[in-house]
């Protein structure tokens, strides 16, 4: 079994990003970046289902500028096979994204393209269910554990209240929820290793994709600032307070 | 020109973030429809027919319905999509899961998450967990929406719209429901919980969130968790309030041994009145908080119950 697994390159976790003033966007100059953590979960789960024997080849694939490359590098290194890069200078938004994925996919025809549930940068959660639509294919969407079988997967899925077990043929589409695994750092001598590993270049033309935004961003601003409120003394003091000054009890 | 809101609900009753996204269609202007699909929800179509603002609602009902699985929402939306100029549905698990199909199937780039309808075609929606607002104009003739339950006031039960069933075309739907376990409580909603008290690394173990259940169950409130407490095993996956979890935006948030990573702030900042009670008195919780209290939580959870036993709970 052959599985893809998109990922981005997207500003690290630990950064606190700042609106620029301007208002054109959020000031990302200097500004460290990773692999969207949730695509680090689908790699990571791709290799389990490999190191299993569930699976044969790991393709990773992303879409970005030159940089998108190190980020296939660490896929690389974490154990993944090869990569594609789909170099695109500018914002690529999630259909767009999805329109590009199919190309791959039908290039590569994979068994499972795994993917994160969304990324840290826009919020969009929807590229995973835009392939799965472009594609006719069935999805599983937030997977907390995706068990192999037989004729195709088993996924547990995180829903509002609890969780959701879907059986479904492949090939698929899987996004990848929190704590579905916690992925592994790279070895020294896997990082030496994926330096050799082969990246396949490629355009959002050669998918015939246009790659134009829908979405026309006006502006971007600093969100409404809350402001800090009061220390109080005692839990008594608190919640007279709460009674009386805020009405909530 | 109308627009149409698919409802979240469970068969049986109406899930309250459908108003939000009635409020949100109604702010884009014309009239407003909704959409129930399921299997037997005949009493969720009656309780959608009263909501304010709402002038029809379409009834489709089919086994295939039962669980809304992304493939089978995808083509009884498809097959009304036409006659709409915005379709709409909450931000929850299942609006997340079935509408961007039904986007990129129209060829419409989904417009997530939207926290402000400023005109017809543009929209204001939280980026990089909340910490940036981004002002989008679309440009896609039809707008595929999906809405911050939080952020819009729910719309009331005075209507009387007009019911049309819809046949349900026969979805070719490859995946299969196994099985569901939801975490069965008593007390209410966390997303809609007027009270949310949660808790997070400093609670130490997952027995002490008893202590949080205990002052819950007094004030009718809903118990929620920071991703570490979360990922420590203190409380079960979808307790998780931030970024990745869920959006809440209660009457009162109290927040007990959780330092406020900016995750966490981007799931609870817009909650009415903020309480804090941590020891760390340099923890970043303080900065959002309206009342803050530097103190051992497991003093001061006990004291908070005595507390409100004194004033009637």
């Amino acid at each position: 079994m052959k599985i893809l697994v998109p990922v981005k390159r997207a500003v690290d976790y630990n950064v606190k990003v700042r609106v620029r003033p301007d208002q054109t966007g959020v000031d990302l100059v200097n500004v460290k970046m990773s692999m969207n953590p949730f695509c680090e979960i689908a790699v990571e789960e791709a290799i389990r289902l490999k190191e299993k024997g569930a699976a044969s080849e790991i393709v990773v694939v992303s879409i970005g500028p030159a940089q998108a490359q190190e980020t296939i590098r660490t896929a690389l290194a974490m154990g993944a096979d090869r990569g594609v890069h789909v170099t695109a200078d500018v914002t690529v938004e999630p259909l767009a994204v999805a329109k590009i994925l199919k190309g791959v996919a039908e290039a590569e025809s994979p068994e499972l393209i795994i993917l994160g549930k969304q990324a840290i940068d826009d919020d969009s959660n929807a590229t995973g269910q835009m392939l799965a639509a472009l594609m006719g294919l069935p999805q599983a969407t937030f997977a907390s554990a995706i068990e192999k079988t037989e004729a195709g997967v088993n996924v547990t899925r995180e829903i509002d209240g609890g969780l959701q077990t879907l059986s479904m043929p492949t090939p698929a589409i899987i996004t990848t929820d929190l704590r579905l695994n916690e992925p592994r750092y790279a070895s020294l001598p896997n990082i030496m290793k994926a330096k050799r590993k082969p990246i396949d270049a490629r355009t959002p033309d050669e998918f015939g994709v246009d790659i134009t935004p829908r979405l026309d961003v006006l502006k971007v601003t600093a969100p409404p600032k809350r402001d800090a409120g009061v220390k109080v003394d005692s839990v008594a003091d608190l919640v007279g307070r709460l009674k009386n000054e805020a009405g909530v009890l | 020109m109308a627009a149409l809101v698919i409802a979240e609900h469970d068969n049986v009753t109406l899930n309250d973030a459908t108003r939000a996204a009635v409020t949100a269609a109604i702010q884009i202007g014309g009239e407003v429809h909704v959409l129930v699909g399921g299997e037997n929800c005949a009493s969720v179509v009656q309780q959608a027919a009263k909501l304010t603002g709402v002038s029809k609602v379409l009834h489709a009902d089919a086994p295939v319905l039962n669980r809304k699985l992304a493939e089978a929402m995808e083509t009884v939306v498809l097959s009304v999509a036409d006659g709409y100029q915005a379709l709409l549905t909450p931000a929850t698990a299942s609006g997340k899961n079935f509408m961007p199909r039904i986007a990129a199937r129209l060829d419409v780039m989904q417009i997530s998450d939207i926290t402000a309808v400023e005109s017809a075609d543009v929209f204001v929606r939280p980026i990089y967990a909340g910490n940036a607002m981004m002002t989008v104009k679309s440009s896609d003739a039809k707008k595929v929406i999906t809405v911050r339950p939080t952020t819009f006031a729910k719309t009331g039960d005075e209507g009387a719209a007009g019911i049309e069933t819809i046949d349900v075309p026969a979805p070719a739907v490859a995946a299969r429901f196994v099985s569901e376990e939801l975490s069965r409580s008593d007390r209410p909603e966390l997303a809609s919980a007027k009270i949310v008290i949660s808790g997070g690394r400093g609670m130490g173990n997952s027995e002490n969130f008893a202590l949080l259940e205990r002052v819950a169950d007094k004030l009718n409130a809903a118990v929620g968790a920071s991703r570490a407490a979360v990922d420590a095993g203190f409380a079960p996956n979808d307790y998780q309030v931030g970024q990745t979890g869920k959006v809440v935006a209660p009457e009162l948030y109290i927040a007990v041994g959780i330092s406020g990573a900016i995750q966490h702030l981007a799931g609870m900042k817009d909650s009415r009145i903020i309480v804090a009670i941590n020891k760390d008195a340099d923890a970043p919780i303080f900065s959002v908080a309206d009342y803050g209290l530097v103190t051992d939580l497991f003093q001061a959870i006990p004291e908070f119950e005595t507390e409100l036993d004194k004033i009637g709970y």
